[in-house]
C-alpha cells in the first residue's frame, strides 16, 4: 500500500497545515489554490463574471501565495532534495488535456485538493466532502481507463 | 508588501516545501494514488486537513479573532449541481495528468518546466468556465 514508506506523506501533509494554519490565525483566509486562475484573470477581463468584488480583494494575496508555494519548491530542491531538479515523463497532450478539465472543473466546483480537500473538510463542509469522494472516485476511474489504454506512466 | 501579503507568501512557502516534501510536485506520485498503487496521497491529505481542523476549529476558542485583524469563519459552500458535475470533470483531468492547481505549481518550482503548459490551460479552462457557464 505504502511501496515508499508512510513518513514523508504525513511529514508533508504536517507542514502543508502548518502553513495554511500560520495564515489563518493571523488573518483569517483560507489560503487555497485553484481560486487563482479566477482571480488573475480579473487583470485581463473585463467580464463580470471576474470583476466580483470578492476576486478583486484576494487577487493580489493569492499572487504573493502562489509565488510562495513556487518558491518553497525551489528551497526544496536546493537543500533536501535527493533528486535535484526533476522533470516529469508524463506527455505534454496529457498535460494540456487534463490542465483544461482542471482549470474548469476546479472553478465550476469551487474548489480543489486544497480548497475542498484540506480547508472545506477541516471546516467540516459537507458540500466539500462530497466534492472530495467525487473528484477521487472519477480521479481514479479516470487513471484506471489511461492505464487500461495502455498510457504510461 | 504589506503585512497580509507578506503572510501569504510565507504560508506559501510552507505550502510548496511540504507538497515538494511529499512528493506530491510529481504528478507521477498523484498518478500512483489514482492508480491504486500507493496510498501516501490519503495520508498526507489526512494530516494536512487534521493540522488545518485544529487551527479552524480549536484555535478560535482560546483567540478571539485573527492576529493581523479580519474575522475566524469555516469555509463553506452551498452544494449544488456545478459542484458534483465540476468535481467530476475535475477528477477526469487528474486522473489523465496527474496535476491539480498546488502540485503544479510546487512541480514548476522542483524544475519541471512542462508543467508551465499544464498551468497555462489550466488558465485557460478557468476563463472558459468563467466566460461561458459563469
Amino acid at each position: 500500500m505504502f511501496p515508499l514508506g508512510i513518513w514523508p506523506y504525513i511529514t508533508g501533509g504536517l507542514i502543508i497545515g502548518i502553513g495554511v494554519s500560520f495564515v489563518y490565525i493571523l488573518t483569517g483566509i483560507h489560503s487555497t489554490q485553484s481560486s487563482l486562475f479566477s482571480t488573475t484573470m480579473s487583470y485581463f477581463s473585463k467580464i463580470p463574471y471576474f470583476q466580483r468584488k470578492t476576486y478583486l480583494e484576494s487577487r493580489e494575496w493569492r499572487l504573493y501565495f502562489a509565488a510562495g508555494v513556487i518558491l518553497g519548491a525551489v528551497i526544496y530542491t536546493l537543500t533536501v532534495s535527493p533528486d535535484g531538479w526533476w522533470t516529469t515523463s508524463v506527455q505534454v497532450w496529457r498535460l494540456v488535456i487534463g490542465g483544461l478539465l482542471v482549470g474548469f472543473g476546479t472553478r465550476l466546483s469551487s474548489g480543489c485538493t486544497s480548497g475542498h480537500g484540506i480547508s472545506g473538510i477541516a471546516s467540516l463542509s459537507t458540500t466539500s466532502l462530497f466534492a472530495v469522494i467525487t473528484f477521487i472516485l472519477f480521479g481514479i476511474i479516470s487513471a484506471q481507463l489511461v492505464t487500461f489504454l495502455g498510457v504510461l506512466p | 508588501m504589506n503585512n497580509r501579503n507578506i503572510v501569504l507568501f510565507i504560508g506559501g512557502l510552507t505550502f510548496g516545501f511540504g507538497l515538494a516534501w511529499g512528493g506530491m510536485s510529481k504528478p507521477e506520485v498523484v498518478l500512483s494514488f489514482l492508480q491504486l498503487k500507493d496510498y501516501g496521497l490519503i495520508l498526507l491529505m489526512g494530516a494536512a486537513t487534521v493540522t488545518t481542523f485544529v487551527a479552524i476549529n480549536i484555535v478560535p476558542r482560546f483567540v478571539k479573532e485573527p492576529l493581523l485583524g479580519g474575522e475566524f469563519k469555516p469555509r463553506t459552500r452551498t452544494l449544488n449541481r456545478n459542484t458534483i458535475i465540476g468535481a467530476i470533470i475535475f477528477g477526469l483531468g487528474w486522473g489523465l495528468s496527474g496535476q491539480c492547481p498546488g502540485s503544479a505549481l510546487a512541480s514548476l518550482g522542483i524544475g519541471n518546466l512542462p508543467v508551465l503548459i499544464g498551468i497555462a490551460a489550466m488558465f485557460v479552462g478557468s476563463y472558459a468556465m468563467g466566460r461561458f457557464f459563469g
